[in-house]
Parts: C-alpha cells; structure tokens; sequence
C-alpha cells in the first residue's frame, strides 16, 4: 500500500511526532510494510466471526463508590513540566 | 423577515451532558465534588500516570441506567468501552474513555409540553457514559493556561436527541424536561450555572421539504434554559437571513453571548477531527442483565409524568396544579405527606400552592427549610374542614403564628389565639341584632330590596367576632333576625 507525503504528515500530527526528512522514506516503507500485513490478514473470509476484543473473558470488574483519599496536591504537582502551588501551567491554548 | 422563516425548516439536535452525583470519580476513587481547592481531588488514574488502571463505579452506571429506564430506552446487554483519542491539557491521558458504538442506551424519548398545549415526544438517540476532563483556566495568568484536574475523570452522561427539534421553545422544553427528570432521580443537581448539566446544540436550516439538511453548525455555552432558547432562535434566524443572501453556512463551533444575546464563531471545523475510536484494552466488556436493570428499576422513586397523571386523575387536581406540584420532587413528596394525613387534596394543593409557596417566596428559602411539617398543614386542613377554625382564620392566622411555633400542635395554638369559630347560636344572634340596630338605614334598604347588603351585615357580624363566627351559621341566623 503507497503511503503518501500528506499521510505522514497527518500521521505525525495525530502521533505528536517531528521527522527528518531523510527519516520519512524509511517510515514511509516500514509503514507501507505494515500496512500490507494487515491487507494480507484482510484477505481471510470473517463473515460472521464475531471480533475477538479482549483475550481474557472476564466483564464487570466493577467497585463500590467509596472515597479513597486523593494524591497529595504538591505531590501531583511535583512532576509537571511547570506548575504554580495550586495549578498545572501550560502554554497558552486560547487567543482572548 | 416572517415569510423568509417561513420558508425554512430548521433540524436541532442537542446534546446534554449531566455530571453524575456519585461520591467518586468514574474510573477511580477519588472524590467527585464541585468546588474544592485546585488540584485536591485528583489521582495517578486520572493524571495519566503510566501502570495504572482504571476500574469503573458500578454506581455510575445504576445512575445512567435509571435515566435510559425513565426515558423508555433500550439498554445495551454488553457494552465496550471506547478511547476516544484526541490532544489536550485538559485531558492528561491523551484520550477520553467513552461508549462508542455500544452506549448503555439507545432510542427512547421525553415528553414535552408545548406553551400552545401540543404535546411532543423527543427521540432520543442514544444515551452513553462517559468521564469529564479538567478545567482550564485562561485568565489567572497572562502567559499560561491553569489546569485544575478535579474535574477530570468525573461521570458524564451524555443524553443525545434525534434532529427533530424544531425551535427554541421545544428545546427549551426539552432541556427543562431532562433536568426536572435528573433532579427526581437524584443522578444530577441540574445546575446550568457551574455547569453540571450542559447543553450543545447541532443547528442547520432547509428549505421547506428539502431532502438534505443544511450545514450544521454547533453552538455551546448555553448555561441556562432561556439562554438554551435565545442561542438556538438567534442562530436560526442568522443562518436563514446567511441563506436568503446567498452566503453558504460554514460549519464550525459557535459560542453564545448572553448578555449580546448573539452567538459568536469560535472555531471551524475545516477536517473533522479523526478520534481514532479503539475498544478500551483496559476495562473489561460491561454486562447488563435483565435482574440489573429490573433491581434498579424497583429502586426508582415515582417520575414526574407519573405523578402528573396520578395527580389529575386519583385526586382531581386541575392541570395547572398538577403541574407545579410535580415541577419538582421536593414538592410532590411534600405534597403526598399532607395527603397522608388528610383525604382533602384539593385543599392540600391549595395549602402547598397558596400559603406555602407565598411563605417560601416571600422569605426567599426552599421546601426543605420550611419548619412546618406536612402534618401540621394537614392539621390545619382538618381544622377548617370540622368547621374550628374558618378558612380566613386558617391561612391568616393559625399558618403564619404555626410557622412562628413549629413545635406547638395547630388545635392548641388555635384555641390560644382564641380564634376557635364560635358557632353557638346565641353568640351570633347577639351580634347579628347588635349590627342590624347601628344601620337602621341599611335595614330598610333591605327590606326594600338591597338584598346585596347582607354581605354588609355578614362582614360586621364577621368582624365584630373576630373572625370566630360561623359564616354559614351567621348568614342564617341574619337572615332569621331580619325576618325572612
């Protein structure tokens, strides 16, 4: 399968990923390989198989609405690329 | 611009999303409560920490199963979760875990109540569960966007209509409807202000007939009913008046200004933004038996509807009555206590509607603040029904020195205020002679044919009493002593 210019480009944007140029001939055929695989699986008669989602057959892993404590604030900041003493600071997302 | 609306059809769709009033949060345990300290109720679940693990609160889904019961919805016997990916500060993980192609929900529908009498079912198309993201603040600081992330991962459920909404009005209605419904069920508090209960609409217009929908536009921040109703009769207008001049509708999100009344482009929808919806590796399938739904179906209090039909029909109340009493549920199980203790219903919802709510309004406080129980009003109602106390006596002056005393029983604090109808004869033809005596003049007129005067004599033998006479014994007796 040909994977275009304009696909990478959507890809990469989807995926938050930059590429040298001389890289984008090579992710172009390593994907085109992949995706090739997957026609190849495509060619195999499913009609009426149901798709298997989950390996195990275990359902409602649920739990009882009870309050456990919450992480430490300055804890959850602690890790953030920036923060102030109350919030996460990102770069600004919205022009006023 | 009459004859250019008329030529146009126009399609809404809404969505409403309501925060769910369960203690945690939708895939972990930390608390779910609107308005603590930034950053407070957050987890390693939430902030997208890697290792961990959501697990679901089978409270959310008993809650989001009771509003697809109360809507007459299909539930879904197996439901996959599905991430819906897209990139945002708000939302740590990188996606947004939701129901995709399996929604707990499908069709259904709510019932409105149009101002000119029509009655309307909505459809619904789905109804599915899903978590919040955290807040963004923009204006904090000059250079940053702030994020506080208790609101992420929080329970949503997302309510969404067929396109057969039509105006402003039905979806005011519509919107009214879902919320009183939440409010009974106790899934949601309903609150458009702090935005625990929002609305998007999907608008476009046609021409009359036509076979395909016009461009959609999506219009949000809408954060009251009214406000739901203006934005939708702007927009429409706005897009009609952009069709009649020839200007193609782009698609893109619209917010309203609710104090220009005027909906403003945010953003355009030039590629629809690809998701890449992919079952939730992380949560195993859902599976809804018929015992489940049925347990929590018998867990459902009364719904409005219900109530409305029961009111009208079993206690004869008029449609107007029934209407308010149901309007929510605080006052319909006030109302259905009183009658716990009286069979006068119609009396009942006078009470509630006259002396009550005029109390509640004038002193700004809810039914749940109200010191009188419902007893005691039915306590009241028995009084004027035994002929006690008269029915002025009652809600001038019993209700109100009652609602002074919370604690003291209606007979005693009657018989103190010495406002126990006096019906004993003598009494009443004392006063009445004493009446007809100082108004010879009137007396005459009487006689010649005034008969409108009794009310004259009736008011002075009223007054004289202080309110204790009998009006239906004192009517007679006046008119025994005036010689008829």
């Amino acid at each position: 399968m040909e994977i275009t210019d304009q696909k990478i480009k959507e890809l990469s944007h989807l995926a938050k990923l930059s590429f040298k140029s001389e890289d984008k001939d090579k992710i172009k055929s390593e994907l085109g390989q992949i995706l090739n695989f997957c026609e190849k699986l495509n060619e195999l008669d499913t009609e009426g198989v149901e798709p298997l989602v989950y390996m195990s057959d275990r359902t409602n892993h649920l739990r009882p609405d009870v309050v456990k404590p919450s992480l430490n604030k300055s804890d959850a900041l602690k890790n953030a690329p920036d923060a102030d003493s109350d919030y996460f600071r990102v770069p600004k997302v919205i022009k006023k | 611009m009459g004859t250019a609306a008329e030529k146009y059809e126009v399609v809404i769709g809404l969505e409403i999303h309501t925060q769910l009033l369960t203690n945690t949060k939708a895939f972990s345990s930390d608390e779910a409560e609107y308005g603590a300290m930034p950053n407070t109720n957050i987890s390693v679940v939430n902030l997208g920490y890697p290792g961990t693990l959501p697990r679901h609160n089978k409270e959310a889904i008993n809650m989001a199963l009771k509003v697809g019961i109360a809507c007459g919805c299909d539930i879904t016997p197996y439901c996959l979760y599905a991430r819906k990916n897209y990139f945002y500060a708000d939302l740590p993980k990188g996606y947004q875990i939701t129901q995709d192609k399996t929604p707990l929900c499908e069709n259904g529908f709510v019932a409105i109540k149009k101002e000119n009498g029509e009655e309307k079912n909505i459809e619904l198309t789905r109804i599915h569960l899903e978590e919040d993201s955290g807040k963004s603040i923009h204006d904090m600081d000059m250079y940053h966007s702030l994020i506080d992330y208790n609101r992420a991962g929080t329970t949503l459920i997302e309510i969404v209509t067929e396109p057969v909404i039509k105006t402003g009005e039905e979806a005011g209605l519509f919107v009214s409807e879902v919320r009183k419904l939440v409010r009974y069920l106790d899934v949601c508090d309903g609150n458009m202000e702090e935005g625990s209960l929002r609305c998007d609409a999907n608008i476009s217009v046609m021409l009359r007939g036509a076979k395909e929908f016009g461009t959609k536009v999506e219009v949000k921040n809408m954060n009251s009913i009214s406000n739901v109703r203006k934005a939708i009769e702007y927009e429409t207008a706005r897009q009609i008046e952009s069709v009649e001049a020839n200007i193609p509708v782009v698609q893109e999100t619209r917010s309203f200004d609710a104090v220009k009344g005027e909906t403003f482009s945010m953003r355009a929808k030039e590629v629809a933004t690809d998701y890449r919806y992919f079952p939730e590796p992380d949560l195993p399938p859902l599976v809804v038996s018929q015992e489940w739904i049925e347990e929590t179906r018998n867990a459902m209090p009364k719904l409005p509807g219900e109530l409305y039909k029961e009111f009208t029909t079993a206690y004869g109340l008029s449609y107007y009555d029934a209407q308010v009493i149901t309007e929510n549920k605080e006052t319909a199980q006030y109302y259905l206590q009183i009658l716990e203790h009286t069979t006068n219903y119609k009396a009942a919802a006078n009470y509630l509607m006259g002396a009550v709510r005029g109390y509640l309004n004038r002193n700004a406080i809810e039914l749940s603040d109200f010191a009188l129980e419902p007893l005691q009003i039915a306590e009241i109602i028995r009084l004027i029904d035994e002929g006690v106390i008269s029915n002025a006596i009652g809600e001038q002056t019993l209700f109100p020195a009652l609602v002074e005393n919370p604690s003291r029983k209606a007979k005693e604090l009657a018989e103190e205020l010495n406002v126990i109808q006096n019906s004993d004869d003598d009494f009443i033809i004392d006063l009445a002679q004493q009446v007809l005596a100082d108004f010879p003049d009137k007396v005459d007129a009487y006689k010649n044919g005034k008969k409108g005067l009794l009310g004259l004599f009736m008011g002075e033998v009223m007054k004289r009493s202080g309110g204790k006479a009998d009006p239906q014994i004192a009517t007679k007796v006046l008119k025994e002593v005036l010689g008829e």
